[in-house]
């Protein structure tokens, strides 16, 4: 528990301060609310469709089309959580408890603990997460109603540095992902966004996921065989 | 707009978000997490996340449109360099991949 607080807050905690500033401030020009800026992070809890969210209700469109836009974006939890759960081991299993874990769920987290359970008791995993999730979803809120105030004032260039940041920490923990066919599904992905983008930029991820996943899938079973053989 | 109408989009986008999570609680009930069909949602998840912070970095929507591409490629590069040279040690990587670019922006940008 000692060891999630720590990691959480050694890096990634920050990070998402200064990402969800980012967010605060958005929401607070298509008109939103401080308290409703702050929910959004806590009930969304994913970035991509809480842009999405806020884009969308700033150029006026309807209810209907924020929401399932908004859906759209985060869909990439469904692969997540169902990539995540086994990999605690030893989570809660009741319908209800594994609910509220997927809740807890972000990129961050999942990234964070799949680079870090091989090295925790499986006993410990789901305490491990749990801390660390909610650490830095303290941590988003409270960047949220910072950037929503504007609390910090930044020169341009700090600032992209720190939006930076972000996308670099996720590549970086990524990179220490183990097995073929998921490095082979991360390389794909990256080769067919730009396509996906350009064809249907509002499925682009879920299009990313299929063609990447399926064919690094697809290429990782036939290396296995060819490497047996 | 009006306030019910905004509270009402935060809470939807949260139920509509909220409906992928538990789908997924689901589904991993239902499957064999040695199977193949595991593998495959797997792979699906990485080549996501990966495809979501490909596009963040290369064609970004955020502010960082206006940074030039070379000086981000480039600042991912010191990033991945000083993160190996450290042992693996993400601070040392992310602070050197910010910082770097930062100081790009104020030279060249």
């Amino acid at each position: 528990m000692r060891k999630a607080m720590l990691d959480a807050l050694s890096l990634p905690a920050f990070i998402l301060l200064f990402t969800m500033m980012g967010f605060g401030s958005l929401a607070r020009g298509a008109g939103f609310g401080a308290d409703m800026a702050a929910i959004a992070t806590l009930f969304i809890w994913g970035l991509p469709g809480q842009l999405a969210m806020v884009e969308l209700t700033s150029t006026g469109q309807g209810i209907v089309a924020i929401v399932f836009a908004c859906s759209l974006a985060n869909a990439r939890f469904l692969p997540m959580v169902v990539s995540f759960v086994p990999a605690m081991s030893r989570g809660r299993s009741n319908l209800l408890g594994r609910s509220l874990d997927a809740q807890l769920l972000s990129i961050n987290s999942w990234a964070m603990c799949l680079r870090e359970f091989p090295n925790i008791d499986t006993r410990f995993r789901h305490r491990y997460y749990v801390t660390f999730a909610s650490c830095i979803l303290m941590a988003a809120v409270i960047g949220t109603l910072f950037g929503y105030h504007g609390a910090v004032l930044l020169p341009a260039a700090v600032v992209l540095g720190l939006i930076f940041v972000s996308p670099l920490f996720f590549a970086l923990v990524l990179s220490a992902v183990p097995g073929c066919a998921q490095r082979l599904s991360m390389v794909l992905g990256c080769a067919t966004i730009p396509v996906a983008n350009f064809l249907f930029p509002s499925v682009d991820l879920l299009i990313t996921g299929l063609v990447g996943g399926s064919l690094g899938f697809a290429a990782g079973k036939l290396w296995k065989t060819v490497d047996a053989g | 707009m009006q306030a019910e109408t905004l509270w009402l989009i935060v809470l939807g986008c949260g139920a509509a978000t909220f409906v992928w999570r538990f789908l997924g609680v689901v589904v991993v009930k239902r499957i064999d997490a040695n199977g193949a069909i595991f593998q495959w949602i797997t792979c699906v998840s990485y080549a996501m996340v990966a495809g979501l912070i490909f596009r963040m970095v290369i064609m970004p929507e955020s502010e960082l449109a206006g940074v030039s591409l070379v000086i981000r490629i480039t600042a991912v590069a010191i990033a991945f360099a000083a993160y190996f040279l450290f042992r693996r040690r993400l601070v040392a990587g992310v602070l050197a991949g910010g910082v770097s670019l930062s100081t790009m922006v104020l030279w060249f940008g």
